[in-house]
C-alpha cells in the first residue's frame, strides 16, 4: 500500500551528506518522517526520515529508509541515549 | 511495424503556461498512432517511469511522462525531487490537471497523431489519472492502485489530497483500472465502491483485481513487484489502449 502517511517537524542540528568533492556538513532545519514505500531498501515499506534544509535545495537531504523494526529500535537507542545524559546538558 | 523507438527530454507548456520538463518517447515508424500520457507515481519522475515510456513507444503510441515535481525542484535527483514534493503537500490537483491537458495537447500536436490520447498513472497516478479523465477530453484512462478515488485519507496528514467522489459523474472517457486484492490503499473495499459508483453513473469501466498482489505491483525494480499480476495487466492495457486509442 502507499499510505501517504507524513509527519513533519523542525529540526536544529547539522547532518552530513552530498556536496563539493565528496560530502560535507550543512545545518538542518526540517525533518519529514513517513512510512510508506522505500526508494532503495529492499523492503515493501519502510519508515523513511529525511533530514533537510529546503532553503539550499532538494538536494540538501540526507534519507534513510528503516524497516519498521529498526525504526522502533532507533527510537529506543535515542531515548536511551538522551535519558544518559545529564538533564543540564540537554536544552 | 519497427520497435524502433526515439526518447528524449523535452519542455512543454503545463498548467498556467509554465514550462516543465517531460520525457517523450515516440515509434520511428510514419504510421498514424495514439498518444499515451504517463503520469509518475509518487515516488517521482524516474528510470522505472521512464521505461514505462519507452514500452509505449515500443507498442505502437506517442508516449510522454511530465515531470510533477520539475516546479518544486528543477533538475533534482528524482528521489530527492520526491521528497520535496511529499514535504510541500504533494501536487495541487488544479495543477495536476493542467500539466496533463499540457501532455495531452502536445502529443495532439505531433505529425503522426490520430488525436486520440489516453491516460495512465500508478500509485497516486492512479487517482490522478481518473482526476484528468473527468475534466479533459482524453479517450481513455487507466488507473493502477490508486488510493483516495473514493475513501477519506486519515486526518492531520501533511499530504493534501482528497477524494474525487463528486466528480466521477464527470468521467469522460472508459477507464480501465488494475488493482491488487492484497492493497490497502485502495483497499478491495473501496474498488468495489469505485465500482458501484462508475455502474451508477453508467460510465464504462473495466476492472481487474489479482490475488497475491498488493500496491505497485508493476513495479519492476522493488519487492512489491508481482510478475503474473503485471504481465496480466500489461496485457490488459494493450487490448484497453488497442480499443480506445486505434485509428
Amino acid at each position: 500500500m502507499c499510505t501517504y502517511a507524513t509527519v513533519k517537524t523542525e529540526l536544529h542540528g547539522s547532518a552530513k551528506g552530498p556536496g563539493g568533492t565528496g560530502s560535507k556538513w550543512f545545518h538542518i532545519t526540517d525533518g519529514t518522517v513517513y512510512f510508506d514505500h522505500p526508494v532503495h531498501a529492499m523492503a515493501e515499506h519502510t519508515l523513511n526520515i529525511d533530514f533537510a534544509d529546503p532553503s539550499k535545495g532538494p538536494a540538501a537531504r540526507v534519507a534513510v529508509e528503516l524497516t519498521a523494526q529498526s525504526a522502533r529500535d532507533l527510537v529506543e537507542a535515542i531515548q536511551a541515549a538522551l535519558a544518559s545524559a545529564p538533564d543540564a546538558l540537554k536544552v | 511495424m519497427s520497435d524502433s523507438l526515439h526518447a528524449e527530454t523535452i519542455t512543454i507548456a503545463g498548467h498556467g503556461d509554465d514550462q516543465i520538463e517531460a520525457y517523450i518517447s515516440t515509434p520511428l515508424h510514419g504510421e498514424t498512432r495514439g498518444g499515451v500520457v504517463v503520469i509518475h507515481h509518487m515516488p517521482g519522475y524516474d528510470r522505472s517511469t521512464k521505461e514505462i515510456a519507452r514500452r509505449f513507444a515500443e507498442l505502437g503510441y506517442d508516449a510522454i511522462c511530465p515531470n510533477l515535481y520539475h516546479r518544486e525542484a528543477p533538475g533534482a535527483a528524482p528521489d530527492d525531487a520526491a521528497a520535496t514534493a511529499r514535504a510541500n503537500g504533494g501536487v495541487p490537483d488544479e495543477r495536476l490537471i493542467g500539466d496533463v491537458a499540457g501532455a495531452a495537447a502536445h502529443l495532439r500536436s505531433l505529425a503522426n497523431s490520430n488525436g486520440k490520447v489516453g491516460v495512465i498513472g500508478y500509485c497516486s497516478g492512479g487517482r490522478q489519472s481518473v482526476l484528468a479523465a473527468c475534466n479533459l477530453d482524453l479517450d481513455a484512462a487507466v488507473d493502477c492502485y490508486g488510493a483516495f478515488v473514493v475513501g477519506d485519507p486519515p486526518p492531520d496528514r501533511a499530504l493534501k489530497m482528497t477524494n474525487i467522489v463528486d466528480q466521477l459523474p464527470n468521467l469522460r472517457c472508459p477507464l480501465l483500472g488494475l488493482f491488487g486484492n492484497e492493497d490497502a490503499y485502495p483497499s478491495p473495499d473501496q474498488v468495489d465502491e469505485l465500482d458501484r459508483i462508475l455502474t451508477e453513473h453508467h460510465k464504462p469501466h473495466e476492472f481487474h483485481r489479482y490475488d497475491g498482489a498488493g500496491h505497485a505491483f508493476f513495479s519492476v525494480d522493488r519487492p512489491s513487484y508481482r510478475v503474473e499480476a503485471a504481465n496480466d495487466g500489461w496485457e490488459r492495457i494493450e487490448a484497453f489502449y488497442g480499443s480506445c486509442l486505434g485509428s
